[in-house]
């Protein structure tokens, strides 16, 4: 069964809908998430001083690092709903929903930190590409999980698409350490952590670390608010699918009789 | 301000890297409330847990 990408349905009367995915709570969210973005890029862009080595480049990180960040976010909270789903009592499809709007999300977000992190190649390793461990893995990371979402595609029913992805999804997030520590584990262009040296020591100026957490505090707060929206679609789009199907199994029962 | 952003370094770059992200955000976070709207206006408000 595939997401209903087309309603079938007749709409509900005017009086009776809610006309969006939205509530009370997401638009003040939503405010929130675009006040911090403006704080975002007016430190990464302004206030932030440019660094010792690499000059202006560094302001990349302001945008690279969250989006990084987002990505693995959001697929730690799609293995965290899959295993909900798997493992519970209920196997209810909500938690399925959630691990599908988060992997979209996550794939979004690292499809901008590999695009970012090649501009911010190009700057400061004169390429845009190279096979790199941390760039290699990331890479195939972000594979992954359109292969996630293109197992979710396939057809059946909504629990066999939640049971194949859950697994999938419990599978894939074991990349996120190997992606993690591969500057560490291999020879590697890229920099080890942005935040923290090796002895766990904070080694950035106060004003550029500042800058990095309101861009980490921008993303988590837009990760949420499209998780919030996203999993309430998926939910519609089920809900319209099944209907759908009822109407179907109706329609042919009607032709026999 | 160090250097004023006119005199920035590699702007095309990184002008570039917070366009590309915004204009994806603001693509994706479109797909997803219109996606919302449209759904929404065929589906009873009982069947909607978030109302």
């Amino acid at each position: 069964m595939t997401a209903a990408t087309t309603p079938t349905t007749a709409p509900v009367e005017p009086a009776l809908r809610v006309r969006s995915s939205g509530t009370m709570a997401t638009r003040t969210l939503g405010i929130a998430t675009i006040v911090t973005m403006g704080w975002l890029v007016a430190f990464g862009l302004g206030f932030s001083p440019a660094d010792r080595d690499q000059r202006d480049a560094v302001r990349i990180l302001y945008m690279h690092v969250p989006t990084a960040w987002l990505a693995y976010l959001a697929f730690v909270v799609t293995a965290v709903s899959s295993a909900m789903y798997l493992f519970g009592k209920k196997h209810s499809l909500g938690f399925d929903r959630v691990a599908g709007a988060s992997a979209e999300i996550g794939v979004v977000f690292m499809a901008l930190t590999l695009v970012t992190g090649m501009l911010w190649g190009k700057l400061t390793w004169g390429v845009y590409w190279q096979w790199d461990a941390r760039l290699t893995t990331t890479a195939l990371l972000f594979v992954s999980y359109i292969g996630y979402l293109a197992v979710r595609g396939l057809g059946g029913t909504h629990d066999q698409r939640a049971k194949r992805s859950a697994v999938i999804g419990l599978l894939a997030v074991i990349e996120i350490p190997l992606v993690h520590f591969s500057v560490r584990m291999w020879r590697s262009l890229h920099q080890e952590a942005s935040v923290l040296d090796s002895d766990g020591d904070v080694d950035m100026d106060g004003l550029m670390l500042f800058s990095l957490f309101v861009g980490v505090v921008a993303f988590t707060l837009l990760y949420v608010w499209l998780l919030l929206h996203r999993s309430r679609v998926i939910a519609m789009e089920d809900l319209l699918d099944d209907q759908g199907l009822d109407r179907a199994l109706d329609q042919r029962r009607a032709e026999f009789l | 301000m160090s250097g004023g952003i006119v005199a920035m370094q590699d702007a095309g770059y990184i002008f570039g890297s917070y366009a590309l992200t915004f204009a994806v955000i603001a693509a994706f976070t479109w797909r997803v409330i219109r996606g919302g709207r449209r759904l929404a206006n065929h589906i009873d408000d009982n069947d909607k847990y978030w109302t």
